[in-house]
């Protein structure tokens, strides 16, 4: 029996902003099992980030929201401000990308990674705390000594692993990890690759991962899920998905990174003409017909859903 | 990376000493400028001293000797410094007193005015700004804002004038001047009392004309650290809102007030001339305003040096808490 | 000029009029700015200039000290001279050293931090150490000692207020034209054989000088009221009524012991609502030049 850790069933995010409503989300649903890892990729821009943020409530006032999202059995839009604050980061903890200010700078990385655990009661005394972040950064191969430093003394891989352990500080159900290998350099990427699937293999722990980099999620994600222009393009068995696209832009996409981390592809993937469309003024029909190689007249006017393409695949082309 | 205990203490050791050899050569800069200004600029120090009094020209002449007026600008320049670093002003024209002694005793009266006003309105302006900041463009903001950007576009005297009018002519709250009441006998408690009745106004006036400054530096300050990934990342972690605020906001947000506070303190010793003028407090800045009526040459160039002395010595203080409350400081 | 870039510089000029018009702030002080503007230059008008003058009051037959409604507008002072006449024409002194005084804060500052900026090497090492130290010195006694030295008259006064302020603004157009010069295009227009004074005239200036505008609306406060504390204690053109001067007589006349508010509510009123006005404009102007402070306020 696994009923799902997180359930999203039909969810829309419309921020508002100056320049008027502006949709990121828009009709996004999937189940995520316990032990369950599901990689999220898509070009910037696609509302992949935006989505991460919204399973626990994070984005900012204004932003418009309807659909629904379970998680461990709650319905996350009917809790109260303490309810919610409650299932942060003991049910759902998110990985922060550690190249941009994710960490506090100042405050020692002990601190903060003490914190929540204070916040949620879930040490008894400071000196326990102090006893299960260093227990932490082992586990995430940090040397005990590193406590003590401030977040500018630390390399960018180093910084990566501290959010990990943070994340981890209250042993949460669920990790959001939200481009934590971005910015990194080839080896340290590998690196923090690998201690994600080892924590993977050592607890029943979600995981939620997203990248831009699809050859990344191959090592990590049991399944897939494609975004593009704020929706679930394709989604399917990781490897399967991976070498065998059925959507023409998961196809771009795949072909696109034939090795890991390579800045230059990072923003305009090879092979893939144009950029991503703007949130703000979405294309008619497919929002991918613009840059799509096989495109049709009834691209321009209907906006397929996803649909069944082979034994748990599902796709959204009026190709398939 | 850390490759020591701890490296950032040499590195802030070595950041501090760079800063008070900076603040040293500022000193000198003070006063080579001091003395550019008041025996160069100024070509007959003895003719203005006299100006429209009918001097004989032998005593002037005398003067001008007594004075070693007569020297090569080197020679004077070296008795000056001897003098200055022997605290040696000169004797004021109006008191005829040393200048230095009429200055120590007009400091306790500004150091307590305007310290109490400088820490009350740091206070106070901080704590607008992030309130103003964390509730951003709503009616706490706007009146905030607003109410600040009107006090810190008066002059503070003027404000001092009405403060004055209102509460102790009108009113007759509070006295209309001085630090104690004429003649008053009180000690102990009652002293204390009395005083604070006096230093009441003038402390209001100085509070309210500096705390614009320390609220629209502090709301900006924030707004910038408002859109920083930790505060989304505290949140996530399950903080209450005001937690988010106070731990993590509000830290690195105060950094650039620090600054401020520590510098404006230097600046406030000389801001206050103007305030203590129209409530007749006792102070530099009364010294300060009688001597341009003078103009009392020697009093002000001893008040010039003083306060250019406290800039500098807060700026170094700035410089220092500074380097103690943001990490990052390394004397790069 | 090409018809090329004088399309474009009507262009931006479009821009930052619409974008100003939207701005509540800078149009109130806008508004506010122009009505003092209007008294300003129309004061022969609105006022008798002759009544400025003591033995004019005197032989009109004023009354000493009247409180606004017994005699004019705003009542009279102890020289018996209209407090409202005062008023006008102290706005024609007030604005006019604070302008001016600006002019000359912005052009030392302007030059300092160009040249600073641009130059670099020894020359900008040497001119950033000056301009420190000036920060350093305290700006308001530093301007009553030069103008107790130089003596007491307005030109002296918008002097002390140029040489005493201009620091500021040099620190802030140095870090300006860096980024400018960083810029790509700067390098290439050097490689085509430009000269100096062809790349800060057409390269430099042009994109700092809605800096320059900016930082020029924010200063003319800072002068404003630098003239009215010089004014107030003593130090101001015993010729010329400015609004500090106004405020410095009813102080020193005991307006405020006879709770005569008409004397010093006028002229302080005017000051605050000049300053308000030039800062509101100033800041709404900067948000224009770096829409990056937009979001901050």
């Amino acid at each position: 029996m696994s009923w799902p850790v997180l359930s999203v069933k039909d969810l829309t995010i419309t921020y508002n902003s100056s320049a008027g409503l502006v949709p990121a989300v828009r009709g996004v649903s999937f189940d995520l099992a316990v032990g369950e890892s599901l990689g999220l990729a898509g070009e910037s821009g696609c509302g992949k980030s935006t989505l991460a943020n919204s399973l626990l409530r994070l984005l900012p006032e204004g932003t418009v929201t309807s659909g629904e999202v379970t998680i461990d059995g709650q319905d996350l839009f009917a809790l109260s401000p303490g309810g919610l604050r409650a299932v942060r980061w003991t049910t759902g903890a998110i990985v922060f990308q550690g190249a941009l200010h994710a960490l506090n700078p100042v405050q020692t990385a002990g601190r903060q990674v003490r914190e929540p655990m204070h916040v949620h009661e879930t040490v008894a005394s400071d000196d326990e705390a102090r006893v299960r972040s260093r227990q932490l950064f082992e586990r995430v191969g940090l040397s005990a000594n590193l406590l003590e430093a401030y977040p500018h003394q630390l390399s960018g891989g180093q910084r990566q692993r501290v959010l990990i352990a943070m994340a981890l500080a209250c042993d949460p159900q669920l990790l959001i990890a939200d481009e934590p290998t971005t910015a990194l350099d080839l080896m340290v990427q590998a690196q923090v690759l690998a201690l994600i699937a080892e924590l993977r293999e050592e607890s029943s722990l979600s995981l939620i991962f997203i990248t831009h980099d699809l050859s990344v999620l191959t090592c990590v994600a049991d399944r897939l899920a494609i975004m593009y222009a704020g929706r679930i393009v394709e989604q399917g068995p990781s490897m399967d998905v991976f070498q065998n696209a059925t959507h023409p832009y998961t196809k771009a996409l795949a072909a696109a990174f034939p090795t890991i981390g390579d800045p230059a592809s990072r923003k305009a993937p090879s092979g893939l003409a144009g950029d991503p469309p703007t949130p703000g003024a979405l294309p008619s029909g497919c929002p991918f017909h613009p840059r799509c190689p096989l495109a049709e007249d009834r691209c321009r006017t209907i906006e397929p859903d996803l649909r069944s393409s082979g034994q748990g695949r599902e796709a959204a082309c009026v190709l398939i | 990376m850390l490759t020591t205990e701890q490296p950032e203490s040499r590195g802030r050791t070595r950041f501090i000493l760079k800063k008070m050899l900076g603040s040293l050569l500022t000193l000198v800069f003070v006063l080579v400028f001091n003395f550019v200004l008041f025996r160069i600029v100024q070509s007959d120090p003895i003719g203005s001293l006299f100006r429209g009094r009918n001097v004989p020209a032998a005593k002037i002449a005398d003067l001008r000797t007594a004075f070693g007026l007569d020297e090569s600008l080197w020679v004077q320049f070296w008795a000056y410094v001897r003098q200055t670093f022997q605290l040696n002003f000169g004797i004021s024209y109006q008191s005829r007193q040393p200048v230095w002694n009429e200055i120590v005793s007009a400091i306790p009266a500004t150091v307590a005015l305007v310290g109490i006003s400088a820490v009350l309105s740091a206070l106070i302006g901080t704590v607008g700004g992030v309130i103003a900041a964390w509730r951003r463009n709503t009616w706490k903001d706007h009146a905030i804002t607003s109410g600040t950007m009107v006090f810190y576009s008066m002059p503070d005297f003027w404000l001092g004038m009405i403060l004055l009018v209102g509460f102790a002519v009108v009113l007759g709250w509070f006295p209309v001047g001085g630090m104690t009441d004429a003649g008053t006998s009180a000690t102990g408690v009652a002293l204390l009392l009395d005083r604070i009745h006096h230093i009441f106004l003038p402390a209001l006036t100085l509070t309210l004309a500096y705390l614009g400054e320390y609220a629209l530096v502090t709301r900006s300050s924030l707004l910038d650290v408002m859109g920083e990934d930790y505060l989304t990342v505290a949140r996530a972690k399950g903080l209450r809102d005001v937690v988010v605020r106070n731990k993590h906001a509000v830290p690195n947000a105060l950094l650039p007030v620090v600054t401020l506070t520590a510098i404006n303190f230097g600046f406030v010793l000389s801001g206050a001339i103007a305030v203590e003028a129209v409530f007749s407090w006792p102070g530099l800045g009364k010294a300060t305003a009688d001597a341009i009526r003078g103009p009392d040459l020697p009093m002000l160039q001893g008040l010039f040096l003083l306060f250019s002395a406290a800039v500098i010595f807060f700026n170094l203080l700035a410089d220092i808490a500074y380097a103690w409350l943001d990490p990052r400081v390394e004397g790069a | 000029m090409t018809s090329l870039a004088m399309q474009r510089r009507r262009a931006t000029a479009r821009r930052v009029l619409t974008q100003f018009r939207n701005s509540r702030p800078g149009v109130i002080g806008f508004a506010v700015l122009l009505v003092f503007v209007i008294v300003a230059l129309a004061a022969p008008l609105l006022a008798d200039v002759r009544e400025l003058n003591p033995v004019f009051a005197r032989a009109q037959g004023n009354p000493q000290w009247a409180a606004p409604g017994t005699f004019g507008v705003l009542g009279t002072d102890h020289l018996r001279r209209s407090v409202w006449v005062q008023f006008v024409w102290g706005s024609r002194v007030s604005l006019f050293v604070g302008l001016a005084a600006t002019v000359l804060t912005i052009s030392i500052g302007s030059v300092v931090g160009i040249i600073s900026g641009f130059v670099g090497g020894r020359i900008d090492s040497v001119l950033m150490r000056i301009t420190e130290w000036f920060l350093v010195i305290p700006f308001l006694p530093l301007a009553i000692v030069l103008a107790s030295i130089l003596g007491r008259n307005v030109w002296n006064i918008i002097l002390v207020i140029g040489v005493t302020s201009w620091p500021s603004t040099a620190r802030l157009l140095r870090a300006q034209v860096l980024t400018v010069k960083q810029r790509l295009f700067v390098d290439r227009s050097r490689s085509l054989g430009a000269g100096n004074a062809h790349l800060v005239a057409r390269h430099i200036l042009p994109n700092v000088s809605g800096l320059i505008l900016a930082n020029a609306t924010l200063a003319v406060p800072i002068s404003i009221l630098t003239e009215t504390t010089l004014s107030f204690l003593g130090l101001g053109d015993p010729s010329s009524a400015s609004w500090g001067k106004t405020l410095e007589e009813a102080f020193v006349n005991g307006a405020m012991v006879r709770n005569a508010w008409w004397y010093f509510l006028p002229a302080g009123v005017g000051i605050l609502a000049v300053v308000l006005a030039f800062t509101l404009i100033g800041r709404t102007l900067e948000e224009i030049a770096d829409p990056r402070l937009g979001q901050a306020r």
